[in-house]
C-alpha cells in the first residue's frame, strides 16, 4: 500500500474525509436553502423557476454539481465503512448498557440519522431533481420549466410534508453533532473557539433545518 | 559465609567514581551473548531492564501484572529527592547523604547512601529527557518542595502522582526496548522459585497466571526488583498483590534477609473504617507542609467529640493540642515519619484520638486555607482532597482530615553488597526489595530515588563486573536444578490445593496481619514479640492443615495465588519477630518500648547494634542464623536524632 | 459525617455477574446474593465478601482485576450497571463506594467489552493491546545517561501542565469500554499529546503519531465518532482536546513526513 492509501484507509484518515465532506455539505445546505427561499416570493413561482433554470444550466454550477456528488459519495461511503468497522470492534456486547447516562442519543445515532437522510435524499432527488433535469415539466410564463408548480403540488400531500419535516428533524440532529464533530476531527479544538463552534453548530442546525422545513409547511397550510 | 559488603576503599566522595573505573567491563560485542532475568517491572525493575537492554544485554523481564505500568511504584504520591540545589537553599550531595543517614537513624551504609545522593541528580535529568512532566515554575524551570524530615526544598514532583509519572517514564524506556526486541516481556508471570546452579543464580521458575503453566527460564544473572513486604501486615498502603514471594524463595535458596523488622509506618493514611477493609490509602506526606496535626487537649473533650456531643468546630483553639508543633518546634509537622507516627499513636493511646474508632488524629488545613485561599490549596492538594472525600465522604476543605499511621514501606530486604549482589552470586536485588539505603527509617521522597538510582545508574555498572568474569556461553534450562525447582513448585501448588480445609487464604492473612500489627508494629516489646512468635507458628500450622481452595492450577486462580503468597508471609512474619527480638534497641521505625529516652524518643544502642542483621535460612521451622555486618561511620557523627 | 458513621445501615444486594471460565469458553450472567454490605465498603471490598462466601461454599470465586485500590494503577476494570467503573463520575471501580447504592439494589457487573480486550476469565480482561501501542512509539528515544541537565530545557508552565494532564491517563481502558465504537483514541491521544506538547518529544513527533495510530488500528479498536463517552467515563478526566490534537498531529505528519511506507 502506498502512503496515500494507508493514510486514507486508516481510522483517522477516514474520519478526516467524513469531516471534510461533511463540512462541505454544510456549505451546500446554505446555498440550497438561500436559493429555495425564492419559493416564498409571491410571484407565482417566476423567480424560483429562473433560479432553478440557472442552477440546471449554468456550466459552473453543473461542474460543482459533480463535486457535490463526490462529496455525498465519499461522506456516505466512508461513514458506512467506519460504521461497519466500529460495529465489528465489539462482537460481544454488554448485557446492561446505559449510554444515555454519558452521552446524547443523536451523537450515538449518526449512522441511523444519516441513513434516514439518505432515504429522504433518494425520494427528494427522484421527485424534484430527476423530474427537473430529465422529466417533462410544463413551461411557466417565462418559458422556464415550471418546477414551482411541482413543488407546490407535492407539498399539498400530507405524507409528503411529513416525510420532509421528519427528514429535517433527522438532519437537524445530524448537524448538531456533525458540525462540531467535523471541527474536532480536523483537530480544530481550542479552549477559546470550541465553545463558540458548538453554539454556531446549534444555531446552524436549527436555522437550516427550520428553513427547509418551513417550505412544505408553508405550502401545506398557507397556500 | 562471610558478609563482605565490598565497599571500595578511599574517601567517601570518590568511592563510586573509583569503583566504576575498577569494575570489569563486558566487551560491547559480547553483551548480546549475556542473558539477564529481571523480576518485577516497577521503578527499579523497569529502569534496570531498559538500561541493561540499551547496553546490549538480552533481558527477560517478568511481572505478575498485566502490564509493567501497573507496578506499585505508580502509587507513590509526593515526590523524588535530588541534590540539585536548584533552590539555592544550601543543598548538596553531602547534605542529602547526611539527611538520609540521619533519617535512617544510623543504620545504613555510608558508602551506599552517598552514592545514592550522588546519582540522584542524574535521575532528574534522565526523567526530564524521557518526558516526565514534573511541576514547573512560571519561568519554565523545575519546581521543588520540601518534604518530611528535610530543611531544604529538594523534592521534585508531579502534582500528587510523582510515582506514576516516573514509572511511566521507565515503562516507556522499557517499551522501547521491548519494541526493539532487546527485552522479552513476560506479563502475568509470577516467579515462584529461584534456580541456583553450582552456587550461582542461574534462572527462575514462573507460573503463567492465566494458564497456570509452570515455566523455567535461564540467564547469566538474575535481578529481583520485586518491591517490599509491607503486606505481611495484611493492611498496608501497598497494593493488594504486593508480596514477598520472590525474595523469600531466594532467601530459602541462600540469600540473606537483612533487617526484616525495619518497617515504616507512614503517619498520614486514611484510618481503618471496618473489618472488611482490604487496604489502607496513603495521603501524601506533602500534606504536612500545610496541614497541622492535632487532637483535643483532653481525653474528656475527645470522648465528647467521638460520641457526637460536640463537633470539631466547637473545640476552641486553646483546647487543641498541636502535638508535633509543641514537641518539635523546629521541625513541627515535618518531623520524620517514624516520629510523627509514634506521636499519633501516643495521642490515641492516651484516649485523645478522634473519629468513631478513636484511632485517628486531625490533619487540619483551615489555617492554610485562611492564609492562601481555597484556590491555592486546591492547586497543591486538589487531587488528594478529592481522593479523601471519595473514600470518607467528608470534605477536607470544611472538616479536618482524619489520619492514622499505616504500614507503608519496608526498609529491610535482601542483603546486598555495594554492587547490589545478594549473598548468592549472580543474584541481585534492587529498589525496595533490598535493604540497603534507608537504615531503620526512610525519609519521604527517597524510595523513588533509590529505585531509579539502582536501576538506571548502579546495576548497569555493577552487573557487568560479575558477567565479565564468566564466559559468554549460552545458558540453558537443561541442568537438573531447573527440573528440581520446577517440581518443587508443582509439589507446593498441589499441596496447597489438596489441603481442602475450612479457612480461606484471606482469613489466614488477616489473622497474621493482626498479630504483626499488634506486636511487631509501631511499638514492640519482648513479651509481645515472644507471644507473636508462638501465634505465628500456630497460625502457620493451621494454614497447612486447614486451608481452603477451589479450582485447579491450570487456570486463572486468584485465590491460589494469594495462598502461595500468604504461605511465605507466614514464614517471613516469624523472621521479622526474631529480628525485632534480637535488636534490643530502638531505632527509626523499630521502637522497642524497653529502650526509650525519658521523653519517649527512640534510644539507640550504637555500641551493640550498629550492624546490619542478615539472616540465613537453615531449613523449615528451624531458627535462622544471624550474620552481622558492622556499620562503619567515618563521615558522620552518630548523635541522637533531634528534631526539636 | 457519612464517612465516619457507625450507624450506616448494612445492605443486601443482588449481583448479576458475568462468569466465563477462559478466553475460549462461553460465558453467562450468574446471580448471587450478598448480605450485610456496609455502605463504607469499596465496591471491590464488596466483591471480596462475595468471593470469600463463594470459596467457603466450595464454589469458584469471581476473577477480577485490581491491585492498588487507590485509583492509580488502572488495574480495576468493571462495567457496573451499564457504565464503565460504575455510576460515579471521575472514579475508578476501586474508589467507588457502596454508599452509592441502596439496600435491595440489583447490580450488573460485566467485563470491559471490546475485541481488542479478550476476556481472561470472568471479569478479567487482557489489555496488552495498550502496551503494544505504547511500544509502537509512546516514548522518547533517549538512553540512560548522557542527557542534558533537567533545567536546560525550560518548559512554559501552561505547556508543562497540559502535558501533565494528558499524562495522568492510567490505562484502565474505560474509554474503550464506554465507547460505542470500542475506540481507543482517548488513550492513544493522551500519550501522543503529552509527548507532542513537550520540547523533548519534538524529534520523533511525526513517526510517533504515525506508528501509534497504525498499531491502534491493527489492534482492532474502532474509530472515534466524537460522541465523548470516553471522556465522560474517564476516571482521571482526560479531555477530548487530546483527540483533536492527535488528529492534527496525524494530518500534519502524514502531509509532511518523508515516510513513504
Amino acid at each position: 500500500m502506498s502512503w496515500i492509501t494507508k493514510t486514507f484507509t486508516s481510522s483517522i484518515g477516514r474520519k478526516v474525509i467524513v469531516a471534510i465532506t461533511g463540512l462541505f455539505l454544510c456549505t451546500f445546505l446554505v446555498v440550497h436553502l438561500v436559493g429555495n427561499l425564492q419559493l416564498f416570493k409571491d410571484d407565482g413561482g417566476a423567480a424560483f423557476n429562473i433560479y432553478s433554470h440557472f442552477m440546471g444550466t449554468n456550466p459552473v454550477i453543473r461542474t460543482l454539481e459533480w463535486v457535490l456528488v463526490l462529496g455525498f459519495g465519499f461522506h456516505i461511503y466512508e461513514s458506512y465503512t467506519l460504521a461497519v468497522r466500529n460495529r465489528a470492534a465489539r462482537k460481544v456486547g454488554y448485557v446492561d448498557s446505559r449510554p444515555s447516562e454519558n452521552s446524547p442519543w443523536y451523537s450515538r445515532s449518526m449512522a441511523l440519522l444519516g441513513t434516514l437522510i439518505l432515504i429522504f435524499l433518494i425520494v427528494h432527488m427522484y421527485n424534484f431533481f430527476y423530474r427537473a433535469r430529465f422529466g417533462d415539466l410544463d413551461p411557466d410564463i417565462n418559458n422556464n420549466d415550471d418546477l414551482y408548480t411541482l413543488v407546490v403540488t407535492s407539498f399539498k400531500q400530507w405524507w409528503y410534508v411529513l416525510l420532509y419535516v421528519g427528514a429535517q428533524i433527522a438532519l437537524c440532529y445530524h448537524l448538531i453533532h456533525g458540525f462540531r464533530s467535523g471541527f474536532q476531527t480536523l483537530g480544530l479544538n481550542h479552549r477559546k473557539y470550541t465553545p463558540i463552534i458548538r453554539v454556531i453548530g446549534y444555531i446552524f442546525a436549527i436555522v437550516v433545518c427550520a428553513g427547509f422545513a418551513s417550505m412544505p409547511l408553508y405550502f401545506y397550510f398557507f397556500k | 559465609m562471610n558478609l563482605d559488603s565490598k565497599i571500595p576503599e578511599g574517601p567517601l566522595a570518590e568511592k563510586w567514581e573509583k569503583h566504576k573505573f575498577n569494575v570489569k567491563l563486558v566487551n560491547p560485542a559480547n553483551k548480546r551473548k549475556y542473558d539477564v532475568i529481571i523480576v518485577g517491572t516497577g521503578l527499579a525493575g523497569a529502569s534496570a531492564a531498559a538500561s541493561l537492554a540499551e547496553l546490549g544485554y538480552n533481558v527477560k523481564a517478568f511481572t505478575y501484572h498485566d502490564s509493567p505500568r501497573r507496578a506499585h511504584s505508580i502509587a507513590a504520591q509526593g515526590g523524588i529527592n535530588a541534590a540539585k540545589n536548584y533552590q539555592n537553599d544550601g543543598d548538596s550531595v553531602f547534605r542529602l547523604f547526611y539527611d538520609t543517614i540521619k533519617g535512617g537513624d544510623y543504620r545504613s551504609r555510608e558508602a551506599n547512601v552517598y552514592r545514592l545522593a550522588q546519582v540522584s541528580v542524574n535521575i532528574i535529568d534522565q526523567c526530564v529527557a524521557q518526558g516526565v512532566p514534573f511541576a514547573r515554575e512560571y519561568g519554565g524551570l523545575l519546581a521543588n518542595r520540601s518534604f518530611g524530615g528535610a530543611q531544604v526544598s529538594r523534592t521534585f514532583y508531579a502534582r500528587g502522582q510523582t510515582g506514576q509519572q516516573l514509572l511511566l517514564g521507565a515503562y516507556s524506556a522499557l517499551s522501547r526496548q521491548i519494541a526493539y526486541g532487546k527485552v522479552k516481556m513476560y506479563t502475568r508471570s509470577e516467579m515462584l522459585e529461584l534456580v541456583v546452579v553450582d552456587g550461582k543464580a542461574r534462572g527462575i521458575v514462573t507460573r503463567n497466571l492465566i494458564t497456570g503453566e509452570i515455566e523455567t527460564h535461564a540467564a547469566h544473572a538474575v535481578v529481583l526488583a520485586t518491591g517490599g513486604y509491607g503486606n505481611v501486615f495484611y493492611l498496608s498502603t501497598n497494593a493488594k498483590y504486593c508480596n514477598v514471594t520472590a525474595p523469600w524463595r531466594a532467601h530459602k535458596k541462600g540469600a540473606y534477609f537483612a533487617n526484616p523488622c525495619f518497617t515504616q509506618i507512614h503517619p498520614t493514611c486514611i484510618p481503618v473504617s471496618g473489618d472488611y477493609q482490604s487496604k489502607l490509602t496513603l495521603m501524601s506526606e506533602s500534606l504536612r507542609n500545610d496541614g497541622r496535626v492535632w487532637v483535643p487537649k483532653t481525653k474528656e473533650m475527645a470522648e465528647r467529640l467521638r460520641g457526637g456531643q460536640i463537633r470539631v468546630a466547637d473545640i476552641p483553639e486553646e483546647e487543641r493540642d498541636y502535638f508535633l508543633e509543641r514537641k518539635y518546634p523546629s521541625f513541627g509537622n515535618l518531623v520524620p515519619r517514624d516520629v510523627a507516627s509514634r506521636n499519633a499513636k501516643q495521642a490515641c493511646d492516651e484516649g485523645r484520638g478522634v473519629g468513631s474508632t478513636g484511632l485517628a488524629v486531625y490533619l487540619d488545613f483551615a489555617d492554610a486555607i485562611k492564609r492562601e485561599g481555597v484556590d491555592k490549596v486546591s492547586q497543591k492538594y486538589g487531587n488528594l482532597f478529592a481522593m479523601y472525600e471519595k473514600i470518607t465522604a467528608e470534605n477536607p476543605y470544611e472538616l479536618p482530615m482524619r489520619i492514622y499511621p499505616a504500614v507503608h514501606y519496608t526498609m529491610g530486604g535482601l542483603w546486598v553488597d555495594y554492587n547490589l549482589m545478594t549473598s548468592i552470586p549472580g543474584l541481585y536485588a534492587t529498589g525496595e526489595c533490598n535493604f540497603s539505603d534507608h537504615g531503620a527509617n526512610r525519609l519521604g521522597a527517597s524510595a523513588l530515588m533509590q529505585g531509579l538510582a539502582d536501576g538506571y545508574f548502579v546495576i548497569p555498572y555493577t552487573i557487568g563486573d560479575y558477567l565479565a568474569q564468566m564466559p559468554p556461553t549460552p545458558v540453558t534450562t537443561q541442568h537438573a536444578a531447573f527440573k528440581e525447582a520446577e517440581e518443587a513448585v508443582h509439589a507446593r501448588t498441589q499441596k496447597l490445593l489438596s489441603i481442602k480445609g475450612t479457612r480461606t487464604p484471606n482469613e489466614f492473612h488477616k489473622a497474621l496481619g493482626h498479630i504483626m500489627w499488634d506486636h511487631c508494629g509501631m511499638s514492640r516489646n519482648a513479651e509481645g514479640l515472644q507471644f507473636a512468635k508462638q501465634e505465628i507458628q500456630k497460625l502457620r500450622r493451621e494454614f497447612w492443615s486447614d486451608l481452603k481452595l477451589t479450582g485447579t492450577n491450570e487456570e486463572l486462580n486468584q485465590m491460589l495465588e494469594i495462598a502461595g503468597r500468604v504461605a511465605d508471609f507466614l514464614e517471613l512474619g516469624e523472621l521479622m519477630v526474631d529480628d525485632a527480638l534480637n535488636r534490643k534497641e530502638s531505632c527509626g521505625g523499630h521502637f522497642r518500648e524497653e529502650y526509650q529516652t525519658p521523653e519517649n524518643e527512640a534510644l539507640r544502642d550504637d555500641e551493640n547494634f550498629a550492624y546490619v542483621a542478615a539472616w540465613e535460612w537453615t531449613g523449615d521451622n528451624q531458627p535462622e542464623t544471624l550474620h552481622k555486618e558492622e556499620l562503619q561511620f567515618e563521615n558522620v557523627k552518630l548523635t541522637q536524632r533531634s528534631y526539636k | 459525617m457519612a464517612g465516619n458513621n457507625p450507624n450506616a445501615k448494612p445492605m443486601n444486594l443482588t449481583l448479576k455477574v458475568w462468569r466465563q471460565r477462559n478466553r475460549n469458553s462461553e460465558g453467562k450472567i450468574v446471580e448471587y446474593q450478598v448480605k450485610d454490605i456496609s455502605p463504607e465498603m469499596s465496591f471491590l471490598e464488596m466483591l471480596d465478601v462475595l468471593n470469600e462466601d463463594l470459596l467457603l461454599k466450595g464454589d469458584e470465586p469471581v476473577a477480577f482485576d485490581h491491585d492498588c485500590r487507590e485509583g492509580i494503577c488502572g488495574s480495576c476494570d468493571l462495567f457496573i450497571n451499564g457504565r464503565a467503573h460504575g455510576p460515579e463520575k471521575g472514579t475508578t471501580t476501586c474508589q467507588l463506594h457502596m454508599r452509592k447504592f441502596s439496600d435491595g439494589d440489583t447490580i450488573t457487573i460485566e467485563p470491559w467489552r471490546a475485541n481488542a480486550f479478550p476476556v481472561n476469565r470472568d471479569l478479567s480482561v487482557d489489555r496488552s493491546a495498550f502496551d503494544r501501542i505504547i511500544q509502537a512509539g509512546g516514548y522518547i528515544s533517549v538512553n540512560t545517561g548522557g542527557v542534558p541537565d533537567g533545567n536546560e530545557i525550560p518548559i512554559p508552565k501552561n505547556i508543562a501542565d497540559k502535558a501533565f494532564e494528558a499524562a495522568t491517563c492510567i490505562s484502565c481502558g474505560a474509554c474503550v469500554a464506554a465507547c460505542k465504537n470500542a475506540s481507543a483514541m482517548l488513550f492513544v491521544s493522551a500519550k501522543i499529546s503529552q509527548l507532542a506538547l513537550l520540547p523533548q518529544g519534538q524529534v520523533e513527533r511525526k513517526t510517533r503519531v504515525e506508528n501509534m495510530v497504525a498499531q491502534m488500528d491493527k489492534e482492532g479498536f474502532g474509530a472515534c465518532t466524537n460522541i465523548g463517552q470516553c471522556a465522560a467515563e474517564c476516571p482521571v478526566g482526560i479531555s477530548l482536546e487530546n483527540i483533536a490534537l492527535m488528529n492534527r498531529e496525524f494530518i500534519s505528519a502524514k502531509a509532511t513526513s518523508e515516510n513513504l511506507a
